[in-house]
């Protein structure tokens, strides 16, 4: 959503409470436990969330996003099917009564691992990057306002599963993920305060190399991506 | 999936979750005694607390400031606070020069063992719109008036970085302490959208 107009003011509520709802509550403890019993890694988790209709996703609340995608994903791995939720709901079964319900699965972390093998890093604090300009159909960590901008590599925070195909399960892809350096007037134009910055971070994928100087434009160096270069 | 039939999103939230819950219960997916204490760790036991006291450790123990700056979860860990969202903590310090801001434009994600769940602010989409474009418009919203010549560091946290910022500790707070200091410090303070008063004597 970064950049996007016509939210209005941010409102903070005063002594606000962790859950607004009972069903909030249960909702937010369920997430963990019941995508370890899918096998879904947070990143697919995400992507149901962004597979949610726009104008549905605009009208709903925190949490209804999370029953959305949670359904989404249940559904689709076969744990649940949609008649028996939809039947379910209009039952009026109060789950505790349920009981010596079996846990198969504990609440099990939705993160995923990085592979064993660290692969090397393509860039190293201070090289100039270029946000690629994708515009994948499926799942991403690469923002639209960075997309074709210039930064800055800040630090590298070393390797970490790629989202974009993890949560396809195409593979983690390890690779290192850095901490890239945005200038407010770069993203968002000459109005932009200068002393604003903005500091985002990318997986190597995301990325391109852009030369140190501007004078050496098509010297065509077959490896520009300077690989190993600490 | 027929056209015609009601969707599950013709439901209540509330119908909804009891019906996701009951089913994953009843197919012995889940333990509904492991969601409540996961609902009882964040609603009592983890929150903004746990940041107040890693804030207020670092401004009064300088070899334990160095290490929180240096690697942030080996520093909370010390404490005892670790978990989901907090494998990759990162501390940002703000100074008289630079203030730090922190968003995630994509989804919510937020250091969960040293400040808990996010309020509804942080998650709206006021604010994860506005927060890259025109922080010091959102900071207003919050009543927090930067000088211009504050230098403002926002991060975006888009990838598994998790980030508290360590706010300025207020003038006429040197006798206080550590206990003392951890009971000023506030949610909003490590998040970036506002500063730490000093109590009134």
């Amino acid at each position: 959503m970064g950049g996007m107009d016509g939210f209005g003011p941010v409102v903070c509520e005063q002594n606000e409470p962790v859950f607004h709802a009972d069903w909030e509550r249960r909702m937010y403890a369920l997430v963990g436990p019941a995508m370890g019993a899918a096998q879904v890694n947070v990143d697919e988790f995400r992507h149901a969330i962004e597979r949610i209709p726009p104008a549905r996703y605009l009208a709903s609340s925190y949490y209804e996003r999370w029953i959305a995608a949670a359904e989404t994903i249940l559904v689709e791995h076969g744990l649940v099917t949609r008649e028996e939720l939809i039947a379910r709901q209009d039952a009026s079964i109060d789950p505790r009564q349920i009981a010596n319900a079996v846990a198969a699965h504990g609440p099990a972390p939705i993160k995923d691992k990085p592979g064993s093998k660290p692969p090397r890093a393509r860039f190293a604090k201070g090289d100039r990057v270029r946000a690629r300009n994708l515009n994948p159909s499926g799942h991403t960590r690469l923002p639209r306002y960075v997309r074709g901008k210039t930064g800055v590599i800040a630090r590298d925070w070393g390797v970490f599963v790629f989202p974009d195909t993890n949560a396809h399960h195409a593979g983690t892809k390890p690779q290192h993920c850095y901490s890239v350096l945005f200038d407010a007037r770069e993203l968002w134009g000459k109005p932009a305060n200068s002393r604003e910055r903005l500091y985002i971070d990318l997986w190597e994928d995301y990325l391109e190399p852009i030369a140190p100087k501007p004078k050496a434009k098509s010297s065509k160096r077959k490896n520009a991506g300077k690989t190993g270069r600490r | 999936m027929s056209g015609d039939h009601h969707n599950t999103d013709d439901s209540g939230p509330a119908a909804r979750v009891k019906a996701l819950e009951a089913l994953l219960t009843e197919k012995g997916l889940i333990d509904p005694s492991a969601i409540d204490a996961i609902v009882d760790t964040y609603e009592t036991r983890v929150g903004p607390r746990n940041g107040a006291r890693v804030v207020a450790k670092a401004w009064t123990d300088p070899a334990y400031r160095k290490r929180l700056l240096t690697d942030a979860t080996s520093a909370v860990a010390e404490l005892g606070f670790a978990g989901p969202e907090g494998g990759h903590l990162v501390a940002v310090e703000n100074t008289d020069r630079v203030h730090n801001l922190v968003v995630c434009t994509l989804c919510s994600c937020y250091p969960w063992p040293v400040l808990g769940l996010p309020p509804v602010w942080y998650k709206s989409f006021a604010y994860r719109s506005r927060a890259v474009s025109d922080p010091r418009g959102v900071l207003e919203d919050f009543g927090l008036e930067l000088p211009n010549d504050v230098e403002i560091r926002v991060w975006d946290s888009s990838a598994e970085i998790r980030y508290l910022v360590i706010p300025q500790r207020p003038k006429g707070t040197a006798k206080m302490s550590e206990g003392e200091l951890t009971a000023i410090v506030t949610r909003d303070s490590m998040v970036g959208v506002a500063k730490v008063e000093a109590p009134r004597a």
